[in-house]
């Protein structure tokens, strides 16, 4: 995801291309946003009144979308995604001890990026692995039976980050 | 010899990829099937042999040369070797209807698919009218399998009967429930399966576009469906004239972003619409006035998948299995601390002791199983009194239960109820769509409630508050998220009361719960 950083011209351009290209889907805001995010990496504020316009909606409505979900991110993120599952069988697995371990390794709380920009960290409730839990995300991978020192050898695999 | 490594979720999460590597590197290039559910066994490789289909799991990577060796010998020496695939205790003793085919081949082939009886629904479907599906739908008994369990076939008849030039076939596949894979499993094994049933229901009720509303945390299961959808669409039983019968039935994924609420069929359909996922009043009904105002079926990935099931063996065949109005087989969801987690289909009635100790083998941690709960966040905990409960609709609702989705969330002695109540509050704190006031605050309320009880703040007057909160969000919420939150917190006090820091005869609050 993302792209690194962009000029507010540049990115000002990637949304109203993208505006543009589903502004005629039947119920075009989630893919959209979605479109705008896996291109910037998020969705900057400047989007929401290019959005607005090329929906016919209000400024508060596309923001009260963007802020409804979780996954919409309104600032820049870490290169890599890592969610750490807290849902109910990952909680029976030890996902709370995974969790405060994966805090204390990588130094930043939930929804928090690492200093070196590396990784964001987020929680997530269920990946739908809970047979083996617990379970982690890291960008599309999704991992199982995770303990504390897996999940070090995973963060290692995404270069220096503590 | 044909190798099959799957390539769903849970395999590839238990390092299924590099297995498939370490075949190719010995000259094996192997057939990426889908999975089994058998997921205590996964990565499992499958071979076909001369003796049949065996198979060898968990499987490692390193694991393939000698597997190789013992394959040019004696199979059954392998330390892995789990014998024929179809012979697995765990396996043979199910009652697969929806998941006959999963994992047999690679999900993504046509020719395989029709192979195992696929698509002959769809065809029997083409030379029915609206109405006879329909009639097929209402005989099976199908209740909706996403956790309301309303019968499928009255909400069809009220989409068939209104008169509308658009309307749709909404499928929820926003499966947030903690402990619940099903309808994964059928989305990465078997995803022609929910294509043909989404193509059913359009011809039972006139409609011609169908959506599938998935969450974004299936990444893989997206990018089979996607997939699925082309080929299909290629093959012409999706699009224009489908198979040369003039009827027409478009089908597209749309991507969720995160909100558990939106697995709430109003809130679905806004978020489908494009808006915040906010909870519509009832009435008018979705099938009434649904997705754009429109009539529109909302039913679950596994009702839908089932309906090739009934259109294909006869609305009778699937009546025949289960208990009472739970009729067919319910997908069980074995997970949390349990040994031998999977997907077990199984007629309604089956109890849930038969499913954790029998099928389970007991906890992943090997001590004792402490509490156990069912239907997700918002479902009970049950103490083992209650494990020999029927897994049928009634006879869980019947002790403020619920099946639901038919997750099943093992927790060993070493959890911590008072916690895990704290968490349901919690939940609802992250995942209300805050609508309704007693659920947006009530939950915020409800944690500081039970902290104060945990540190043994005027523990009594707390509890009788705690209990009056849980009958406001019951009693004053528009779904399910408000209304059973207290669900999980309730049953943690009444049958796990010692954690929250007294005796359970000291809970028995101000309602009669």
């Amino acid at each position: 995801m993302g792209v690194g950083r962009l000029s507010s011209h540049q990115t000002q351009g990637a949304v109203s291309t993208l505006v543009e290209q589903y502004k005629d889907l039947p119920g075009a805001m989630l893919p959209l946003l979605h479109a705008i995010q896996a291109e910037l990496g998020y969705v900057p504020d400047s989007a929401v009144p290019v959005i607005a316009k090329g929906l016919n909606l209000s400024r508060a409505e596309v923001h009260g979308v963007i802020s409804f979900y979780h996954d919409f991110k309104t600032h820049p993120v870490g290169k890599h995604s890592v969610q750490i599952c807290r849902a109910e069988a990952c909680q029976s697995m030890g996902s709370r001890q995974l969790e405060a371990h994966a805090k204390a390794l990588l130094g930043v709380d939930y929804h928090e990026t690492t200093a070196d920009g590396n990784i964001t960290l987020e929680p997530v409730y269920c990946l739908g692995n809970c047979a083996c839990s617990p379970s982690i995300r890291i960008d599309d991978d999704i991992h199982a039976r995770v303990s504390p020192e897996r999940f070090e050898q995973l963060i290692s695999q995404l270069g220096v980050s503590k | 010899m044909t190798f099959y490594i799957p390539q769903d979720t849970t395999a590839l999460a238990l390092g299924a990829d590099a297995v498939a590597a370490a075949l190719q590197a010995a000259g094996n290039e192997p057939v990426r099937n889908g999975s089994r559910g058998l997921f205590w066994l996964e990565p499992l490789l499958e071979v076909e042999t001369d003796q049949g289909r065996i198979g060898f799991g968990p499987v490692g990577a390193e694991d393939i040369p000698s597997i190789l060796d013992a394959l040019s010998d004696d199979a059954s020496a392998h330390p892995l070797y789990q014998g024929e695939i179809a012979a697995i205790p765990y396996l043979a003793s199910q009652q697969r209807l929806t998941y006959a085919r999963s994992g047999e081949g690679d999900p993504l082939c046509l020719d395989n698919y029709r192979r195992l009886d696929g698509f002959t629904g769809l065809k029997n479907a083409l030379a029915l009218s609206g109405q006879q599906i329909v009639d097929q739908v209402k005989e099976s008994g199908l209740r909706g399998r996403g956790g309301a369990a309303f019968p499928a076939g009255i909400k069809w008849q009220t989409v068939h009967d209104c008169d509308a030039a658009q309307k749709y076939i909404v499928c929820n596949a926003d499966e947030g429930d903690s402990g619940t894979f099903a309808d994964r499993l059928v989305m990465e094994s078997d995803p022609y399966q929910l294509i043909e049933g989404m193509t059913i229901a359009g011809l039972a009720v006139g409609a011609t576009q169908g959506y599938i509303y998935l969450r974004s945390e299936y990444p893989k299961a997206h990018q089979l469906l996607n997939a699925a959808i082309e080929k299909a669409t290629v093959a012409n039983f999706l699009g224009d004239n489908i198979q040369g019968s003039g009827k027409r039935f478009d089908l597209e994924v749309r991507l969720g972003a995160g909100a558990y609420i939106c697995g709430e069929e109003t809130s679905l359909l806004e978020s489908l619409e494009g808006k915040r996922g906010m909870v519509r009043a009832k009435p008018p009904l979705p099938a009434i006035e649904g997705l754009f105002g429109k009539p529109t079926v909302v039913n679950n990935v596994l009702t839908l998948a089932a309906i090739s099931t009934i259109l294909a063996q006869g609305a009778a065949a699937y009546q025949n299995f289960g208990m009472g109005r739970s009729r067919g087989t319910l997908a069980i969801q074995l997970a949390g601390n349990i040994k031998r987690g999977g997907l077990i289909e199984l007629a309604f009635g089956v109890t849930l002791r038969q499913v954790v100790e029998d099928y389970g083998q007991g906890t992943f941690s090997d001590r004792p199983i402490r509490a156990i709960q069912v239907g997700g966040p918002l479902g009970a905990f049950l103490p083992e009194s209650q494990w020999d409960t029927p897994m049928d609709y009634e006879a869980f609702a019947a002790i403020k239960a619920m099946i639901g989705h038919g997750g099943v969330v093992v927790f060993d002695d070493t959890a911590d109820m008072a916690a895990q109540a704290r968490f349901a509050m919690e939940f609802c704190v992250a995942e209300s769509c805050g609508k309704c006031t007693p659920c947006r605050i009530g939950s915020v309320r409800g944690v500081e409630v039970i902290d104060r009880i945990v540190d043994g703040e005027n523990r009594d007057d707390n509890l009788i508050l705690l209990h009056e909160l849980c009958d406001t969000m019951e009693m004053g919420s528009l779904c399910a998220m408000g209304g059973m939150t207290p669900f999980p917190v309730r049953s943690a006090l009444t049958h796990f009361g010692q954690d929250f820091g007294t005796s359970s005869q000291d809970l028995s609050g101000s309602g009669d719960h």
